[in-house]
């Protein structure tokens, strides 16, 4: 979130589109509801089915799933026609201005330099004219052919509302309603706020439909203000503070890369990361990016990690690959070339697409750990539960190990929640039985394979045996002293450059934040965006004072926020470029002639003048970006794609399935399905009841939603005689699973590219684990398809085909 | 901690039955505070409170967690009640039909309590001890990693990948305990190390 959830209490106008915040997050939600009784904001919902959100909603638009590119542009366009753009925010504070290099283009649905062969782009062309100054070139005036606001608004021109209409489903008037809506807040004193989740990310085009509304929120003036920004709302309770901290395979820390072949030593890898900035007198933060990267590894390897031995670049791994994901991994599990696989609260048996792959996965694995708290499907993959789990228990040969850990209630720590809030909290329970802390698991783990290393020698045990593991008992380290080090310290005393007498921080001490790191080696810390949580002040995560001096929900001394303790990201683009709040009623930030006076943590520097330091400052640019250069693998600009299945052709290309980037392996080509075979179109969603398939543990949840049910239009169920509460058979090209068909209203059939489209909903929760009755998932119809950037897997769009049925043979 | 005496706290005041005195002091008249005298206390008044956030979704909302025991004082703990903290920002006290129902979560039947194996083409866990299941799981990974690091690539540059083992990561842990797995997964090289943000 660039925003809290506090925040959205300031907003005039609710966009949900993408998520379904009232059901899956209903105590967020909640600012949506004040926003509306207090403030007099409407919302709109646009999703395939009538939510729970929806029936709160101003106003809702049906949309079929996977096609909210075409929407979004349809609204950029419609914005631009009808001269609802906040003019002073767009030139002052996006790249409109920017020159496009010559030979950038787009047709038949693909942009300049598509090789059909590698399934990829040359992007040389997705990038700006740079001036003799090494500067970018731009015209203020917006008149040259190639800036980016007219290449935008020739490239949205195609999505007229008849356009949109025919793409997604969506009634025109439904459609223009919701336009007229979302281009009033192009006004500077009025804010629209977007919140999302899966719906738009688990699609192969997941971050184009992401980028799609930001950059329609950029030329209304909504991103930095009270009430606005793009609010990813999130799944599990840290899922932001793991992102964070880089438990990805393509990520460090804080968003610093892992290194690839193409890096091979530490000079190399800092040439493609220098970031200067692309404008006169911007500040492009992450020229910094040297003082994080030495100050992770100085927390990686200590003593070791000198510059004579380039910080230890050779300890981390160099990828071949643009990452080894999720989906990746699976392929090359069920290649027979994983051996060992470890599942740390984390479920893939349920939560990875096309489970008859993941099972044959797993099967093909030596060794399989897990640490979970509870029961996990994944745990026992090689228990057969009849039709629920029906696998060949002898013939599978993988050695299980299940260790129990412990929960929330025992343990002690920091969470990061979507609005980037890290909050401390403590144990209240015992833990059960013998379970242990996993930082304890990890520890053994690693200390074990220290000792056998130490006796026995081994493949290139160098960064195992010189990892910092500096803890008071190594055994198990106590989460403060991993906070005290995500937060980093001095080495030795910082002096101050400008005063060489005068000591900064003394050796030892933590840094205050990040602005103290250097890369000299003199710091260290395990997550710059992270440092300022546990500084000498204490630890600031576990602050309690929830006073709010704004009353606009601020919150300033409420535990502590990343970075920095700012509240609201951008928050520079509150103020026009004379330095005034566009709406004075919503202050965020206001220059008093020498320097910013907020009641949140500016995010520019404190005496940048308005006017001239542009408030992008993550960007070499200053500010933010229509055009996203060469940084996305399928387009500098948001452009219409199917989804892999779908049950209509893409209509600029209809030669074209999904995303022409997006990632497929070769093996899994054959396991996609074709509208004739299977002609109805099915997305997947979680219910209030439930969490993921956690709930199915808890009795309580577990009774309120007791049944797997997928959800059809009364249309449907008369097409292929389905009675309501009757059972269902629906099955993909990949699997087959029983339901109750819950007949309802709130689904509709669309007509898209002059075709009826029936819409499926399935529920995701059901096992054959833990209190909740037995029954099929979600996972067995959906794609191992990855997103085109992140390689997400793209679950919410696939085709079904289904028929009435009997209820399943075993019931347990 | 917060000592302002939040609406919560004046419920423990006036629900632990204390003299009259102070209830008068809080402004309640005599004949409230005969009343409030024949009340039954509070069942929660003498249990230890503890301030957490509810373990589900990403709005992480307040909670305060009731148990018979203190955990602080080394005792043993016994969860008791889970209610919405109304000190909280977020959630102002309230939660969903997940969070009001998150104490059966930590109490479910089918919380692990042992480590157990299920050995090759068996069907069923056995029972083993911590230190047999860690040292099995040292020796497993440890001769995957040297029959299969990949140390160098086909030109010889150091590339250190241990891709033949992947690593799962929990999002519903601490930052704390993240940052402690990342180090041991990344000192060691796997490669195919992910979490839920990915799915």
């Amino acid at each position: 979130m660039t925003n809290s959830w506090t925040d959205i209490k300031n907003a005039d106008l609710v966009v949900v589109m993408g998520g379904n915040a009232a059901e899956a997050h209903p105590c967020g939600f909640k600012w949506v509801t004040e926003a509306k009784a207090h403030r007099g904001a409407k919302l709109i919902v646009v999703d395939p089915r009538y939510t729970r959100t929806a029936s709160v909603s101003d106003f809702y638009a049906p949309i079929r799933q996977g096609s909210d590119i075409a929407f979004l542009n349809g609204l950029i366009n419609y914005c631009i026609t009808n001269d609802k753009v906040q003019w002073e925010y767009t030139k002052a504070y996006t790249n409109a201005a920017f020159i496009v290099k010559e030979g950038f283009g787009y047709q038949d649905g693909l942009f300049t330099g598509y090789d059909e062969e590698k399934r990829d782009y040359d992007r040389s062309t997705w990038d700006y004219e740079i001036g003799e100054d090494g500067f970018a070139k731009v015209d203020p005036t917006l008149q040259h052919p190639r800036c980016v606001w007219n290449l935008l608004k020739q490239h949205v021109s195609v999505y007229t509302p008849e356009m949109v209409s025919n793409i997604c489903g969506t009634p025109k008037d439904k459609f223009l309603r919701v336009a007229q809506m979302v281009a009033e807040t192009s006004a500077p004193n009025k804010v629209m706020t977007s919140m999302y989740a899966l719906g738009w990310t688990q699609h192969s085009h997941g971050a184009q439909n992401i980028r799609a509304m930001a950059m329609l929120q950029l030329i209304l003036g909504n991103i930095g203000l009270r009430g606005g920004g793009m609010n990813a709302l999130r799944g599990h309770s840290n899922i932001q503070g793991l992102t964070d901290l880089g438990l990805m395979s393509h990520l460090l820390t804080g968003y610093l890369n892992m290194p690839s072949e193409a890096e091979p030593d530490y000079a190399t890898y800092m040439k493609s990361r220098q970031f200067k900035p692309l404008r006169p007198g911007q500040t492009s933060y992450w020229q910094n990016y040297s003082k994080f990267m030495v100050s992770f590894q100085k927390a990686m390897w200590g003593d070791v990690a000198q510059a004579s031995n380039d910080w230890c670049y050779d300890y981390l791994s160099k990828l071949d690959v643009p990452a080894y994901d999720i989906l990746r991994m699976f392929e090359l599990m069920n290649q027979g070339r994983v051996n060992g696989y470890i599942c740390q609260g984390f479920n893939p048996l349920m939560a990875v697409p096309d489970r008859a792959k993941v099972t044959s996965a797993l099967s093909k694995l030596k060794f399989l750990i897990t640490m979970d708290p509870l029961e996990t499907e994944t745990a026992r993959f090689w228990e057969n539960h009849g039709e629920f789990n029906a696998v060949d228990t002898k013939s599978i040969q993988t050695e299980v190990i299940q260790l129990p850990t412990v929960c929330f209630a025992e343990d002690e720590g920091s969470l990061t929640n979507s609005g980037r809030w890290l909050q401390w909290f403590w144990p209240s329970a015992t833990p059960p039985g013998e379970a242990k802390p996993d930082t304890a698991i990890m520890a053994e783990i690693l200390l074990r394979m220290r000792e056998l290393y130490k006796k026995e020698g081994g493949a290139f045990p160098d960064p195992v045996l010189n990892l910092s593991w500096d803890y008071h008992n190594p055994r198990e380290p106590e989460p403060e002293e991993l906070a005290r080090e995500i937060n980093g310290r001095a080495l030795v005393d910082l002096k101050d450059p400008a005063d060489p007498s005068k000591v900064l921080v003394p050796a030892g001490k933590q840094v205050v934040n990040f602005s103290q790191l250097r890369d000299d080696g003199s710091t260290m810390c395990g997550c710059w965006i992270y440092s300022g949580c546990f500084n000498e002040a204490g630890n600031n995560m576990a602050r309690r004072d929830n006073r709010d001096p704004s009353g606009l929900g601020t919150h300033p001394n409420w535990t502590f926020a990343w970075p920095l303790n700012r509240r609201t990201l951008y928050n520079g683009a509150s103020a026009d470029t004379q330095g005034r709040p566009w709406d004075p009623s919503r202050k965020l930030l206001e220059w008093d002639g020498t320097k910013w006076v907020s009641d949140d943590v500016p995010d520019i520097g404190p005496t940048s003048k308005p006017g001239e330091v542009q408030p992008f400052i993550m960007n070499q640019e200053g500010v933010s970006r229509l055009f996203a250069r060469g940084m996305m693998r399928d387009g500098p600009f948001p452009a219409h794609l199917e989804p892999f299945e779908s049950p209509v052709q893409n209509v600029f290309n209809r030669r074209m399935r999904g995303n022409p980037v997006g990632r497929v392996f070769e093996s899994d080509v054959g396991r996609f399905g074709n509208a004739d075979e299977f002609p109805f179109f099915a997305t997947s969603y979680r219910l209030t009841e439930h969490f993921h398939y956690w709930t199915k543990h808890n009795v309580v949840n577990a009774t309120l939603q007791p049944e797997f049910f997928v959800e059809i239009s009364e249309q449907l169920a008369a097409l292929r005689g389905v009675e309501n509460g009757s059972w269902v058979r629906v099955w993909s090209k990949r699997g087959s699973v029983k339901a109750r068909a819950v007949v309802t209203k709130r689904i509709r059939p669309l007509i898209c590219d002059g075709k009826e489209v029936h819409v499926v909903g399935v529920p995701i929760h059901w096992g054959f684990m833990g209190a909740a009755k037995k029954g099929h998932s979600v996972n067995t119809l959906t794609m191992p398809v990855g997103e085109a950037n992140i390689e997400t897997p793209a679950v919410k769009a696939f085709l079904v085909n289904l028929e009435p049925t009997t209820a399943p043979g075993v019931q347990s | 901690m917060n000592m302002e005496l939040s609406r919560r706290g004046l419920l423990k005041v006036a629900g632990a039955g204390v003299a009259g005195t102070s209830l008068g002091a809080m402004g309640f008249s005599e004949a409230e505070a005969a009343v409030a005298a024949h009340v039954r206390p509070l069942k929660l008044a003498n249990l230890n409170e503890t301030r957490s956030i509810c373990t589900y979704c990403s709005v992480a909302c307040g909670i305060i967690a009731y148990s018979k025991g203190d955990r602080r004082k080394g005792e043993r703990a016994e969860l008791i009640h889970i209610e919405g903290d109304v000190d909280h920002p977020t959630n102002l006290g309230t939660l969903c039909p997940k969070g009001a129902a998150l104490k059966d979560f930590v109490k479910s039947a089918s919380r692990l309590q042992y480590p157990m194996i299920r050995k090759p083409g068996s069907d069923r866990f056995e029972r083993v001890s911590w230190d047999f299941a860690l040292d099995r799981i040292a020796r497993l990974m440890k001769d995957d990693r040297d029959a299969n690091f990949v140390a160098k690539n086909h030109d010889g540059l150091a590339v250190n990948r241990w891709t033949t083992t992947g690593m799962l990561a929990a999002s519903a842990t601490t930052n704390e305990t993240a940052w402690a797995t990342f180090k041991v997964a990344k000192a060691l090289g796997i490669v195919g190390f992910d979490n839920q943000a990915r799915v």
